[in-house]
């Protein structure tokens, strides 16, 4: 099927490609059907884009690549709604506010996605930690770290 | 909603896991310890309203970001 995107204009997806986010996000919390759709290689950078709204797409990092020591625990809650099993298809996004620079731009470190690809789910999740795990972490060690 | 009144020091029981106990008024601050099982989140309100708001600003990223970063 095509989708109309809001970064990359009409998009092929497949049904299976269709990722359900039960609870949706943050404040959108109607938005429940997204894709994850790559941009480019060279970037640790992906796009969230509902399936229904063309106008919900956002820029998403994957945050090990801006801050090599994250790392959290899931809750027991979490993991049963996102039906983690086992954990190498567990994926996490960090969602990006994108600036005029890079150096501007900062990432959500504190509610990351987390995507489960075997189950087709996914759920922002809220880190009780937010001293080290800011909502704001500046994105400016990319050009460093893009490759 | 539920009002409750407390002196420092009691508590309010939420279900028989959850216990919320005043333990300093000093002003128009006070003080709450909060005892919960792990898998109960406990976080100010403001932190979700600030990621709701987050997630709002991230949407307004420009879509045509990608060509910008192309120009680069």
């Amino acid at each position: 099927m095509k989708i109309a995107t809001k970064f990359l204009g009409e998009v092929e997806i497949s049904e299976q490609d269709i990722l359900t986010f039960e609870q949706g996000l943050l404040g959108l919390e109607n938005e429940k059907k997204f894709v994850i759709l790559p941009i480019d290689a060279d970037l640790p950078l992906a796009i969230l884009q509902s399936v229904e709204h063309t106008e919900i797409g956002f820029v998403v990092a994957y945050p090990f690549v801006f801050k090599k020591d994250y790392s959290f625990d899931i809750s027991e809650d979490d993991r049963e709604q996102l039906q983690i099993e086992k954990e190498e298809n567990v994926l996490t996004y960090s969602i990006v506010t994108m600036k005029e620079t890079f150096q501007e731009s900062t990432i959500n470190l504190l509610a990351p996605i987390i995507v489960n690809m075997d189950k087709k789910c996914g759920k922002q999740i809220v880190l009780q930690d937010n001293k080290s795990y800011p909502l704001r972490y500046p994105m400016q060690t990319l050009e460093g770290s893009a490759k | 909603m539920l009002v409750l009144s407390r002196k420092k020091d009691e508590s309010i029981m939420i279900g028989d896991q959850i216990e919320i106990k005043i333990l300093a008024v000093d002003g128009e601050q006070i003080k709450i310890g909060i005892v919960a099982p792990k898998t109960v989140k406990v976080h100010r309100s403001e932190v979700f309203e600030a990621i709701q708001a987050q997630n709002r600003e991230a949407l307004s990223t420009s879509s045509s970001f990608l060509e910008q970063l192309k120009k680069k």
